[in-house]
């Protein structure tokens, strides 16, 4: 019975998403406010059966229903309940469920919160918003239904793959999702000022913290597939550069230019073509990534289990959205042309040096992605783009941003002269490297390039971002969500890039065969393998190894790795163990028995590692902390609903 | 201004490359091998069959003939085991095995059981041979011409359809510019 | 020729020799109680070399990660070359030479790879001036307010 709710429940949501689109979209061009007042009881509609949809396929699993032919792939009777939620998401079906009430989210939050915005600007957004709503739903019911029936049923299910039975799962995906789907708004909030022919500083004004949400949820879910892919793994690395994370990669880059490039049109008027562009990219790089992970045209570890039929609907999915957008952008992107002069080293200048750099790196990422393919399709064989590759890919044009980065938090609106606390920034680039070397000397006791350029732009831009704050707090001044989210968010970067050179600078990572009683030292610390003992999981069965850490004689930890061996794939899975401190990593992880008790482990010392992912959540608290400036708060109309907005800087079509 | 239009143009190659790549005939994990139109690696190596023969592609020189590169771990191979035998009983070419990964207990009762489509079938005890072949999974299938140099290598299950129009044409082709 | 007298301790000398010798080869590849290489400049030279080589198995892994079996024999091999002494081009080029280029993570630099490893410099080249040509217009024109 759930499961027939359930599709029944999608369908309506389906209705209700395309009058949502229709009523949205033709009643602001046809200017009928009783067309345009449909849009938004229809996004409340669509979004409760949604929730109805989606609790029915929860309900499948909790309920152990192995009739349900997803439920029976990806669940079984002994998968702890915890995963059994989780599960729902962790194959293809399942997830567009996931996104699909993801996309409901966010789409009743901005019918909420735009009561503020004219009737017809706000139903052209809901217009769009309901376009792609409607096109995720008719993708999910006509070709990846979670809701199919199994007939016979099974006696029991296939179980959740292995590796997904992990916390992260449960965290991961919603967090990434809620970045992807919340590019849509600003996608949304850009195709309406493009049907309208106009796109103001109000509009920056709006768009910007919606962006902004979308942006530090998407930085959460990548740190946190980053770290999950650390620990869960086994073998301790971080970024593999992977077609799948590139995808979600390249989206975060397009939305951090777009929330940089937004500001200066919000402020003087200007690069408005650029922030359209940059709205369309971040949203189509999340629908390319879309493509990627569920066509099957790359080889990634990531990818759901295929079909080309899929690919070739969300390929033409994407020549709609896309398409669609950037025949508007060529249409209406001409006239947006604004006069606004700036000088060199100005606030635009920087401003404008960040954009250019974040999108080379976008476009340099998917190139890195994607060439081998057009190596294939043009006959020319089969290249590697690799790691190697994609590291000078991304190094080339970061380094040279860090510097500008550090440079242009002191810079103001027009002038070239900046401001008054940027003449420390030269001393403090010295204490810096200083610092760097002091680090590397008598901590690590070696230099390396990477992690002297990593340390020494780290601490720069770390101090950097703390002087105008501590400059303001001497002086009593006050100091504003703006101004703490960007130095918040500049801060969270110099701990990523202090993390990521560090880590990668100065990791030691061995694999050793230890025998009861060997031991093995690395960076001066000593695991002693004391003895391994079998123990059984709820739905699993391991060898657990006793690893004793200690440090000149001293104990500092005992680490107790897993090897799992599931009872239902039948597949073996390591579960590492880690000890953490502020300052390093001690990471042990199981490989295969040898015989004789002897055992083949991966032994890892990972300094810094941590402030990779901390870096990734101080910056998402940044930009958390700068959606809530006060110039972005819901203002209540004084008057009716469709009011015109304040007299502003705006570019009318036909106007120069 | 065309040059707004650049957006829409890449949108447009993007477009092409990813329907190029839905091409249901593609094989994303296929490799090209580097020995095609190379001399076929040398072995000499303990015959599944029986401990103490050696079973070498040695004495193949001058023939054309087939390795088939095979494992009873592999699920493939029991897919592609019936074609094979098939393909053996029209005694085209000789067919080498070439067991990999594996028991040699365990091969020869598999064998025996399920049948030999091989004139020969060799034990890679350690795994060396199959990497100076290039092999990185199973069931794969070289064709060596009379030279001894390999010209096809074919990775997915055997059929009858692919011995038909993969196989034949070039075993007949190598046999001419070899006569 | 050799007096009867000196066969036996000579046939003995002989064999301890040889032993001797055999001995010294073998802990020469045989690894250390830890699994380790026992010559640590030749650990190091692996562990970077097998950092660099792809598993064609789980194709985005490389062969010192990978734990299929495929890998730890490739492991297996490197290992071998480098005891015998063989240059790391040596070695990258046994594993190219059976399984093709794309058993490295980096293309090899050539002519049709250019656009690969080439392409930051393009762009950053690119980038510099557009950066250029956009602050000169907008410098020239006035600032307004």
């Amino acid at each position: 019975m759930a499961p027939e709710l359930g599709i029944f429940a999608l369908i309506l949501a389906f209705i209700l998403s395309l009058s949502q689109a229709f009523f949205g979209l033709t009643g602001a061009w046809r200017g009928k406010p009783v067309w345009m007042a449909v849009a938004r009881p229809a996004v409340t509609g669509q979004f409760v059966f949604v929730v109805m949809s989606f609790s029915c396929l929860v309900y499948s699993f909790v309920n152990n229903d192995f009739s349900v032919l997803y439920v029976a792939r990806n669940s079984n009777s002994q998968l702890p309940l915890f995963y059994k939620v989780a599960a729902l998401w962790g194959a293809h079906e399942g997830s567009l469920l996931l996104w699909i009430l993801i996309l409901s989210i966010w789409s009743l939050a901005v019918a909420a919160f735009s009561r503020a915005l004219p009737l017809t600007f706000s139903s052209r957004v809901l217009g769009v918003m309901g376009l792609i709503s409607s096109g995720f739903m008719l993708f999910t019911l006509w070709t990846s239904s979670p809701f199919l029936r199994l007939i016979p049923a099974a006696a029991d299910g296939a179980d959740l793959n292995p590796v997904l039975q992990d916390f992260a799962l449960a965290i991961h995906p919603p967090m990434l999702y809620t970045g992807y789907v919340g590019f849509s708004v600003a996608f949304a909030f850009a195709c309406a000022a493009m049907l309208e022919g106009r796109l103001d500083q109000t509009w920056a004004k709006w768009t910007r913290p919606w962006t902004i949400f979308a942006w530090l949820f998407q930085t959460i879910g990548i740190a946190l597939g980053s770290w999950w892919a650390y620990y869960e793994l086994g073998w301790g690395g971080w970024w593999f550069w992977d077609p799948v994370e590139n995808a979600s990669f390249m989206p975060w880059l397009a939305g951090t230019a777009l929330i940089h490039s937004l500001s200066v049109t919000e402020k003087r008027g200007i690069f408005k073509s650029w922030t359209l562009l940059l709205a369309i990219f971040a949203f189509s790089l999340s629908l390319v990534g879309t493509f990627l992970v569920r066509s099957g045209v790359l080889v990634s570890v990531h990818s759901f289990a295929t079909d080309p039929t899929r690919g070739l609907y969300i390929l033409a999915f994407l020549v709609l959205t896309i398409g669609g957008s950037l025949t508007l952008y060529a249409w209406r992107a001409p006239k947006l042309y604004a006069p606004g002069g700036f000088e060199l080293f100005s606030r635009e200048f920087f401003l404008l040096v960040n954009n250019v750099i974040l999108a080379a790196v976008a476009a340099l990422v998917l190139w890195g992605t994607l060439s081998p393919l057009v190596y294939e399709l043009l006959g020319v064989g089969k290249i590697s783009v690799g790691p190697p590759v994609f590291a000078v890919m991304f190094l080339v044009p970061m380094l040279p941003l860090m510097v500008f980065m550090a440079i242009g938090m002191h810079s103001v609106w027009r002038r070239g002269k900046l401001t008054g606390t940027a003449k420390s920034l030269w001393w403090l680039a010295g204490a810096a490297i200083l610092l760097s070397l002091g680090i590397q000397g008598l901590v690590f006791g070696e230099l390396h390039w990477l992690g002297l350029l990593g340390f020494s732009f780290g601490f720069w831009i770390i101090f950097s971002a703390l002087l105008e704050p501590l400059r303001r707090l001497r002086q009593k001044q006050t100091l504003t969500a703006a101004l703490m989210g960007m130095c918040i968010a500049h801060l969270g970067v110099g701990m990523f890039a202090i993390g990521a050179s560090g880590v990668e600078s100065y990791k030691i990572e061995k694999d050793v065969s230890l025998k009861p009683g060997g031991s093995f030292r690395i960076a001066g610390y000593d695991f002693k393998f004391l003895s391994a003992a079998n123990v059984r999981g709820p739905n699993y069965d391991a060898v657990q190894a006793e690893v004793q850490v200690t440090r000149g004689g001293k104990p500092v930890t005992l680490l107790e790795p897993q090897k799992r061996h599931f009872w239902v794939q039948q597949t073996a899975n390591s579960k590492a163990a880690i000890s953490v401190n502020w300052a390093r990593d001690l990471f042990v992880a199981m490989g295969d028995p040898l015989g004789d008790n002897a055992w083949s482990m991966r032994v890892q010392y990972k300094p810094l590692v941590r402030y990779i992912w901390l870096g990734a959540i101080v910056m998402a608290l940044g930009g958390l902390i700068a959606a809530t400036d006060r110039r972005y708060r819901v203002k209540v109309p004084a008057a009716a609903p469709g009011l015109v907005t304040p007299p502003d800087r705006h570019t009318e079509l036909g106007s120069a | 201004m065309w040059k707004f239009l650049l957006p829409f143009a890449a949108f447009v190659a993007l477009v092409v490359l990813f329907a190029f790549g839905l091409n249901p005939n593609r094989d994303i994990h296929a490799l090209p091998s580097p020995l095609i139109g190379k001399p076929a690696p040398e072995f000499a190596l303990m015959d599944v069959m029986d401990a103490s023969k050696v079973v070498s592609n040695a004495t193949l020189k001058g023939q054309v003939y087939v390795l088939n590169v095979w494992g009873t771990w592999c699920f493939a191979c029991r897919q592609e085991h019936e074609a094979l035998l098939e393909i053996a009983r029209q005694h085209v070419v000789p067919i080498i095995g070439l067991d990999y990964m594996d028991e040699r207990e365990k091969a020869k009762q598999w064998l025996t059981q399920l049948g030999n489509p091989y004139n020969a079938v060799a034990f890679d005890t350690d795994g060396r041979t199959a990497i100076d072949w290039g092999v990185y999974g199973a069931p794969e299938t070289y064709l060596v011409d009379t030279k001894g140099r390999v010209i096809f290598k074919f990775i997915t299950p055997m059929t009858a359809d692919v011995w038909q129009h993969e196989f034949l044409p070039r075993i007949a082709a190598a046999r001419r510019d070899g006569a | 020729m050799i007096p009867r007298a000196c066969v036996w301790p000579l046939g003995i000398a002989l064999l301890l020799a040889a032993l001797g010798a055999l001995a010294q080869t073998e802990s020469a590849t045989r690894l250390d109680a830890n699994g380790q290489l026992e010559d640590p400049t030749l650990q190091v030279r692996f562990e970077r070399i097998t950092k660099e080589l792809r598993c064609l198995v789980c194709q985005n892994e490389s062969i010192a990660d990978s734990n299929v079996e495929l890998a730890s024999d490739l492991r297996r091999q490197v290992r071998e070359m480098l005891v015998a002494g063989k240059s790391d081009d040596a070695i990258f080029k046994f594993m190219t030479d059976r399984y093709g280029e794309f058993v490295r993570f980096g293309p090899p630099l050539s002519a049709k790879t250019l656009l690969i490893w080439g392409a930051p410099f393009i762009a950053l080249l690119l980038g510099v001036v557009i950066i250029y040509r956009v602050a000169r217009n907008r410098s020239r024109m006035p600032l307004d307010e």
